[in-house]
């Protein structure tokens, strides 16, 4: 499982950032977190507000920070669509 | 723990806390003068005309005050915003003309929650949909100029037709100076890497399908988020208007600065530019010298080029912008602040 994190280094991409370390580690994940500033990369992926979280090469939150228990949830479920 | 971890889960849980929070935020609102000067002037015993006395109860009392306006304002307005994004705002301009657009790009830059640090993809987003330069710059002018929080502020503490001109103000500054950017051609001062970026098939409505439970989560972590920014510069901007308050001579501002200085809202814009605050950290500063006798268009002008032009943001739009438009920009917005502050002393005259 690859996890980016996409967003310039704003207070807010911070915290994204550790709340998603957090949850991988409670969850026993094994993944790669990855941080995305390049902003040419994160308009790459149809982002306009930062932060955003990409499972998988796949957006799953853009412009907020989500709370722990929800990265924990979108991380245990595996992308179904 | 975050705050929104600390808030009920439960819907019912939501609404008590909502409404108790409401209902302390009211007492501690009401109660705010009284207890001041029943502290102050009772039971310290300090006379109430004294210099000190009165610099001492303006900044004790603007503290409280300012802070419970700005926590309930950035709160609500948080809720609010949360209805609209960036994206739908994009879907909304895309295509549009110039002139429309403009005038469009301006009114949703007001209502889209916009955080500057998001300034550049929204810009690369903006220009790969199609819309024009000049139409994405009035967004991105008019997201800091008019800005909501500032507009809750003046209404609770000049009332609604400062608060109708300061909107109108702004609103007009932003069509009219990105309408003139895109009328100077100025797509070739664009950074290239911009017109090459190509879209991901992938985007996300950041605010689509929230719950109202997830929007009140996203209010109270603004209302937090917002003060661990900014509340040195309100500290800062409170002191000086309580001493502006106390000891500032009743002519002093009125003589160098007032109706009668021609160069006074030119003054403002050049001090108010490199200046960076949050529009609520000048608002106490505003308030003071608005007292002192200072014109409503050289305050508001001020306040604006605090807001609308500020180091940080013109660094980040420097990603995108070349120097020759970047120094467009900041030309034309800080024209258009200038008219409109010589406009408005004109007509509260």
């Amino acid at each position: 499982m690859i996890i980016k994190v996409l967003g310039p280094g704003c207070t807010n991409c911070v915290t994204l950032e550790r709340v998603t370390r957090e949850a991988v580690t409670a969850l026993g994940l094994d993944a790669r977190i990855e941080k995305v500033t390049d902003y040419a990369a994160i308009a790459g992926y149809g982002v306009m507000s930062t932060p955003a979280l990409v499972v998988d090469e796949k957006v799953l939150v853009a412009g907020r920070v989500p709370t722990p228990a929800q990265v924990r949830e979108l991380l245990a479920s595996p992308v179904s669509s | 723990m975050s705050i929104a971890e600390r808030l009920p889960e439960t819907p019912r849980g939501r609404w008590l806390a909502l409404s108790a929070t409401a209902a302390v935020w009211a007492g501690a609102y009401w109660v705010n003068g009284w207890i001041w000067d029943r502290l102050l002037y009772d039971a310290a015993g300090m006379a109430s005309t004294a210099r000190l006395t009165e610099t001492v109860h303006f900044f004790v009392y603007d503290t409280v005050k300012i802070g419970l306006l700005l926590t309930g304002i950035i709160f609500v307005v948080t809720v609010l915003r949360s209805y609209a994004s960036v994206e739908r705002t994009r879907a909304l301009l895309g295509g549009r003309r110039e002139g429309v657009g403009n005038v469009m790009a301006a009114g949703l830059g007001v209502i889209t929650p916009f955080c500057s640090c998001s300034a550049v993809p929204a810009f690369i987003g903006f220009v790969a949909a199609g819309v024009p330069i000049g139409v994405t710059l009035s967004f991105l002018i008019a997201s800091p100029l008019v800005n909501e929080i500032a507009i809750g502020m003046l209404f609770s503490l000049f009332g609604w037709q400062i608060t109708a001109l300061y909107i109108g103000a702004g609103l007009t500054v932003a069509t009219v100076a990105g309408w003139t950017l895109g009328r100077l051609g100025v797509q070739r001062w664009v950074e290239p890497f911009v017109f090459e970026t190509k879209l991901g098939g992938q985007a996300i409505d950041s605010t689509a399908g929230l719950t109202f439970g997830e929007r009140i989560q996203m209010g109270a972590e603004e209302v937090a988020t917002i003060f661990r920014k900014i509340w040195p510069y309100l500290l800062v901007g409170i002191g000086l208007g309580a001493v502006i308050h106390g000891w500032a001579p009743e002519d002093f501002f009125t003589t160098y600065a007032g109706s009668g200085n021609v160069f006074g809202v030119l003054i403002a814009v050049v001090i108010g530019i490199p200046l960076y605050s949050n529009a609520a950290g000048i608002m106490p500063l505003v308030q003071a010298l608005h007292d002192k006798g200072l014109p409503m268009g050289t305050l508001l002008a001020f306040m604006m080029s605090v807001v609308a032009l500020s180091l940080p943001e013109m660094i980040l739009l420097r990603r995108v912008l070349k120097p020759r438009l970047l120094v467009s920009f900041i030309a034309v917005v800080g024209t258009g602040i200038v008219a409109v502050g010589y406009l408005f002393n004109a007509l509260l005259a």
